[in-house]
């Protein structure tokens, strides 16, 4: 845009500055009122020359629990990278609710806005205790002056007692949250996105290097929190996928292959190929 | 709940902010109360040379604040020192008055030298020490703000943040030593007469400035560690450990390192301000990339994460260097930079972490 | 060896000569002998020649000197040229002693031996009618001399004397055959400012339109006087608008030097960040004692020539190749001793290596000693290149710059075009993936490391010609390397190159108004605040890999 054009921009009568509108409303709930909750429409995202997302559109309704499926560079990470803000694509638009222009939005806005993600590595704060781990994690006032000076309340500790019951590391909350095995890890991170209690959770590979007990516990857990939550699960552990999957979606060179349930999907004949063909 | 919090469950710092306490008791009074040729006398040099030191490890608290506890690497932080330290001789300067080489009522010596003919605006203000003491703070507390939202915005971190920061305080040494910027140039600062009305050659002056800087040190201490004890300083520990999962959680990353970054510099600055009288001189000398990278290796060598291993390798390395300088200078390159190779490859936590791991050892037995 | 020559054309000249004048003097006994068994010829020899000049009366002397010019010999401006200033002695002895003074050296006239300090020499006197017979031949002799330079001097020194009709008609006979083009505009613009000066009005008018296309200061001076206190309006208002366009080309080639000063300091940015490029941009590597390496590349120059004082010629040549092994070796040590334990923690290496480079600096003070050390630049690379009379660019600045696009093109086709290249390349995208494939990692960072120090070490053998050679040469220079390697764009070798010579030009452009000093701080913040808007360079890496 021409200087001249931003001048002639800024003196339409109907214009409404960025600056007189009120900030985000984070508290307020989101509005769903047309059904889906995430909007992702028409993204593109090249590296390079190469296109990790190629007009990807993809909508999240409220309170689905949504498996993405895909072979390897299918653009299952870069997808999660546009929704949590931390790649800006190239073209195209995503919306939280009806209101919320998540491409103008930075990741802790998104993040206080309610949308929380689980890393592929588990990523925790290593030299904290699991206890400081979720502490931290808890959804309240995250400013610099009031984390200096505020300490939580009785409410949010209850919450955290909660889930530390729920993620099962009750006994180990003063621990060193870098003592922890790989699928304790796992666990606490799911927990802290819990503490955030996101309106849409974005889960890659959760179970990766669990014990099949874990992983049916990760099931079950996860299973759970749809209907409160939306989850959206990244996978590539199939038979995890197949069960606590309803709706699954195949992800391929950065566009919607295919999507359905399980039994539709595994039938479709450009899924197989994709799959198995090459 | 505060003490306990600050104090009680510190075994370490308690340790070492009681020797500090106890060193601003005693050594006063064996300076001032016992008679010069007594064994147990503490002289004058050995006041100033602890007075540093002092100033030292207050500096050396600034810098592992945000290197230890927010993995921030700044190779610049000689530079808030150094500002705050112009800032503390500014207000010196000003206090000679008429008693100058040229016996100028208003102008510097070196400026009467550069045949100028009024005080530049900067210089206005600063004969009042309320104003001086602001200056201390705002002007290295501004300069960090600036450069540190500009950085920090950008995502510059590690190595980059590094070596422009030590851009930076190479810059200002360079413009300080420009006789046109009105710092006196390559002399700098000295010649210093009084503070706030009291001899500066006079020993309880010297002893004051001494306990000045115990109890800067103290209170300094306090503030860093309310700092690492609360909220805000486990999400600064979180946001080294693991930065974008701090984002993910809903933290604004870069506001935490900017107001953390401004308060180091502010620290650092105090530190200059109360070294400057007790030296009397200041120059551009200290702005040198050299001062800032050896702070650093301070609190490597203390022990970084800490925040009394910051104290105790501050004192430490420079007892080493006053050591080996006076006796044997030119070894004492080759110490320094071997102690760097040394801390960084075998040392990861310090002096403080060798005790730790002999004092676990112990336990275990 | 068919490089070495190709590099020192001017050094290899010289030998030549030198080595011919050796002959010379060499056969003069021989010649001596066949003397006294033939019968005296009617011709005496040039040396003779020059020996009688100390002897006999100022008119036998003219004589000689007469019979000296039909001799075709290189030395003879020399000796002329030294009889009119008053500069050429002669001993009592039989066959007298005949030297030639510059200053306070002495130079033997016949054989160039040195003659420093000899007692006993005497002015040979000349008298004005002598003195004026002698000017004009020197400056035949010069107008005709074979070599262009010595012509073109030769003409340039009739300018700034001030041209007569004698020298006039000397210039007019010569300006037909004058084969250089140099040397002919030259002689215009001589001609021109003599018409200026004794001509009529269409000649003066001519001669003016001949010096607006002259950059002498003495055609500006002509031109001026005109311009100001001539009586012809015509000819003032010509003279004005000539001296207009001769400003506009002063102008242009200041921009010209400007720019050539611009890159050369660019070239020496560049040698002095290019190996860190390698160990930074490539490796991820920190060396803080990248430029220690650079000061032990200049001390090996000095070594060389200590060494060798013989070979101060030479010395350059052979202290690439040394400098290259031994800040290698010195560099290989590094990594293999500290910073292969640091790989993946790039603050300690940091901490680390800043460490080392206080070790080198103290190793140096100790060893050698804290003051600076004297390296002798080879005559070959002294002097300057004077392209017309504003714009003059000295040898070792062409030399260096040369030098760093050579270095920097040589590393670029080791990195692209060798094995070697392709493994650090591979290492530094993905170690285990490489090692899987069978490169010995360790081995590859040792020699990358090893490359880039070698660089650092070759260009402390440049810096050695331009700077001082100290303890703290090269503090002087890491900042700016690092400078240099980040705005580029780290990992980016082409984008080193670029960003040093911005780096340069813009530090140069700044310093007229702004002074050395503050010329450096105003590109430090620039860059400071270029690499908050842009961190990763100018020529950023991108990709997935890059974003992690």
């Amino acid at each position: 845009m021409n200087p001249l054009e931003q001048l002639r921009e800024t003196w339409r009568r109907d214009q409404v500055f960025d600056f007189v509108q009120p900030a985000p409303d984070f508290s307020a709930r989101v509005d769903t009122t047309h059904g889906p909750i995430l909007y992702v429409e028409d993204v593109s995202v090249s590296f390079d020359g190469f296109k990790a997302l190629n007009n990807l559109n993809l909508y999240i309704d409220d309170g689905e629990l949504r498996c993405i499926i895909g072979p390897n560079g299918a653009g299952k990470t870069t997808m999660m990278d546009v929704i949590t803000g931390k790649t800006r694509p190239d073209t195209g638009s995503v919306w939280f609710g009806q209101r919320m222009n998540l491409l103008k939005l930075s990741e802790h806005e998104i993040a206080r806005g309610g949308i929380g993600r689980k890393f592929q590595k588990p990523t925790i704060f290593e030299a904290l205790s699991v206890f400081e781990n979720l502490e931290l994690a808890t959804a309240s006032n995250k400013h610099v002056w009031y984390t200096l000076n505020k300490s939580l309340t009785g409410e949010q500790l209850d919450r955290i007692d909660e889930v530390l019951k729920l993620i099962g590391l009750k006994e180990q909350f003063r621990m060193e949250a870098g003592a922890l095995s790989h699928g304790q890890k796992q666990w606490l991170e799911i927990g802290m996105l819990l503490m955030q209690n996101p309106r849409v959770l974005l889960v890659d590979e959760p179970v990766a290097g669990m014990t099949g007990e874990e992983v049916e516990h990760t099931a079950e857990l996860l299973t759970s929190l749809a209907g409160r939550h939306s989850v959206i699960v990244v996978e590539h552990d199939m038979a995890f996928v197949r069960s606590i999957a309803r709706k699954v979606t195949v992800l391929h060179q950065g566009s919607v292959l295919a999507e359905g349930s399980m039994d539709q999907v595994q039938n479709d004949p450009r899924v197989v190929e994709v799959y198995l063909g090459e | 709940m505060l003490t306990q919090r600050l104090l009680l469950s510190d075994r370490g710092g308690m340790l070492v902010l009681g020797l500090v306490l106890l060193t601003t008791i005693i050594v006063p009074i064996l300076n001032l109360a016992v008679p010069t040729d007594s064994p147990l006398y503490v002289s004058n040099f050995t006041v100033g040379l602890l007075g540093k030191f002092l100033c030292f490890a207050l500096l050396a608290l600034s810098v592992d604040l945000i290197w230890g506890y927010a993995g921030i690497l700044s190779l610049g932080h000689g530079a808030f020192f150094s500002l705050g330290g112009y800032a503390m001789g500014m207000y010196l300067m000003r206090q000679i008055g008429d008693r100058g080489v040229y016996g100028h009522p208003e102008l510097m010596d070196f400026m009467v030298v550069l045949n100028w003919e009024s005080l530049p605006w900067y210089w206005q203000g600063f004969d009042m020490f309320w104003f001086a003491m602001l200056m201390v703070l705002l002007v290295p507390g501004l300069l960090a703000l600036v450069f540190g939202w500009l950085a920090f915005r950008s995502r510059v971190t590690g190595v980059y943040f590094a070596i422009i920061t030590q851009a930076l305080t190479y810059a200002l040494m360079l413009a300080f030593f420009r006789n046109e910027m009105g710092f006196g140039g390559n002399n700098g600062l000295n010649d210093f007469k009084e503070i706030l009305g009291f001899d500066l050659a006079a020993k309880t002056t010297r002893v004051g400035l001494f306990v000045a800087s115990s109890i800067a040190l103290i209170l300094g201490y306090m503030a860093c560690r309310y700092i690492v004890t609360s909220r805000m300083g486990r999400v600064i520990i979180a946001i080294r450990d693991a930065e974008s999962r701090t984002r993910f959680s809903g933290y604004q990353v870069e506001s935490y390192k900017l107001w953390l970054f401004v308060f180091s510099a502010m620290l650092a600055a105090v530190a200059g301000a109360l070294y400057v009288p007790q030296v009397g001189i200041i120059n551009p000398g200290e702005f040198s990339p050299l001062n800032s990278i050896e702070m650093v290796v301070w609190v490597a060598t203390g022990g970084r994460g800490t925040l009394f291993g910051a104290i105790v390798g501050a004192f430490s390395v420079n007892y080493a260097k006053t050591f080996f300088t006076t006796f044997s200078p030119e070894t004492w390159l080759f110490i320094l930079g071997g102690l760097f190779v040394l801390v960084t490859l075998l040392l990861p936590k310090g002096i403080v972490g060798l005790f730790d791991r002999f004092s676990r050892k112990g336990d275990k037995q | 060896m068919n490089s070495i020559c190709r590099l020192t054309p001017r050094h290899a000249v010289q030998q030549w000569l030198t080595r011919l004048l050796l002959l010379c003097v060499c056969s003069l006994p021989l010649h001596a002998s066949a003397q006294e068994a033939e019968p005296a010829p009617a011709q005496p020899t040039f040396d003779e020649l020059v020996s009688q000049l100390a002897t006999g009366n100022l008119r036998q002397r003219a004589a000689t000197v007469e019979q000296l010019a039909t001799h075709q010999d290189e030395r003879l401006a020399d000796i002329l040229n030294a009889l009119v200033a008053g500069d050429l002695l002669a001993s009592k002895d039989k066959p007298p002693v005949i030297a030639i003074r510059s200053g306070d050296q002495l130079t033997n006239a016949l054989d160039g031996s040195d003659l420093t300090g000899a007692a006993g020499l005497r002015r040979i006197p000349v008298n004005n009618s002598l003195r004026t017979q002698l000017r004009g031949m020197v400056a035949q002799l010069n107008l005709t001399h074979p070599n262009s330079d010595k012509r073109y001097d030769a003409v340039q020194r009739f300018i700034r004397d001030g041209v007569d009709g004698e020298t006039a008609a000397l210039l007019r006979e010569r300006q037909p055959t004058e084969g250089s083009g140099r040397v002919s505009d030259a002689i215009d613009a001589a001609l021109a400012l003599f018409d200026l000066q004794t001509g009529d009005r269409d000649q003066r008018m001519a001669a003016i339109d001949t010096l607006s296309g002259s950059l002498e200061q003495e055609a500006r001076n002509a031109l001026r006087s005109v311009a100001e206190n001539d009586e012809d309006a015509e000819l003032r208002s010509a003279a004005a608008k000539a001296i207009e366009s001769i400003q506009g080309r002063i102008e242009f080639y200041r921009f010209i030097e400007n720019v050539f000063f611009g890159l050369s300091l660019g070239s020496i940015l560049l040698l002095a960040a290019i190996g860190l490029a390698i160990t930074f941009g490539v490796m991820g590597v920190i060396n803080m004692a990248h430029g220690e390496l650079i000061m032990i590349g200049a001390y090996t120059t000095w070594g060389i020539q200590v060494l060798f004082p013989d070979l101060i010629e030479w010395s350059l040549l052979i202290a690439i190749p040394a400098a290259f092994l031994i800040t290698a070796l010195v560099g290989i040590a590094i990594e293999r001793g500290v910073i292969r334990f640091l790989y993946g923690r790039p603050l300690e290496t940091l901490l680390a290596t800043f460490g080392l480079s206080l070790v080198l600096q103290q190793a140096v003070r100790t060893l050698f000693s804290p003051l600076n050390r004297s390296v002798t630049s080879p005559e070959w690379i002294s002097g300057t290149l004077s392209i017309n009379p504003v714009l003059s660019i000295t040898y070792t600045r062409l030399y260096i710059l040369l030098f760093g696009l050579a270095v920097f093109f040589a590393l670029l086709l080791v990195m692209k075009r060798t094995t070697l290249g392709l493994k650090v390349r591979a290492v530094s995208q993905n170690r285990a993936m490489a090692r899987a494939v069978g490169v010995r990692s360790n081995w590859i960072d040792a020699l990358t490391f090893g490359l880039g120090s070698g660089i650092a070490g070759v260009a402390g053998v440049a810096l050695s010609q331009i700077t001082n050679v100290g303890p703290n040469l090269g503090q002087a220079y890491i900042i700016d390397s690092f400078m240099v390697v980040v705005f580029g764009g780290v990992g980016n070798l082409w984008g080193t190159l670029v960003s040093a010579m911005s780096l340069g030009l813009i530090n140069n452009f700044l310093e007229p108004w702004a002074g050395a000093m503050l010329a450096k701080v105003l590109v430090l913040i620039m860059l400071i605040l270029f690499i908050q808007k842009k961190p990763k360079g100018l020529f950023p890496q991108k990709g997935r890999a890059a974003a992690d």
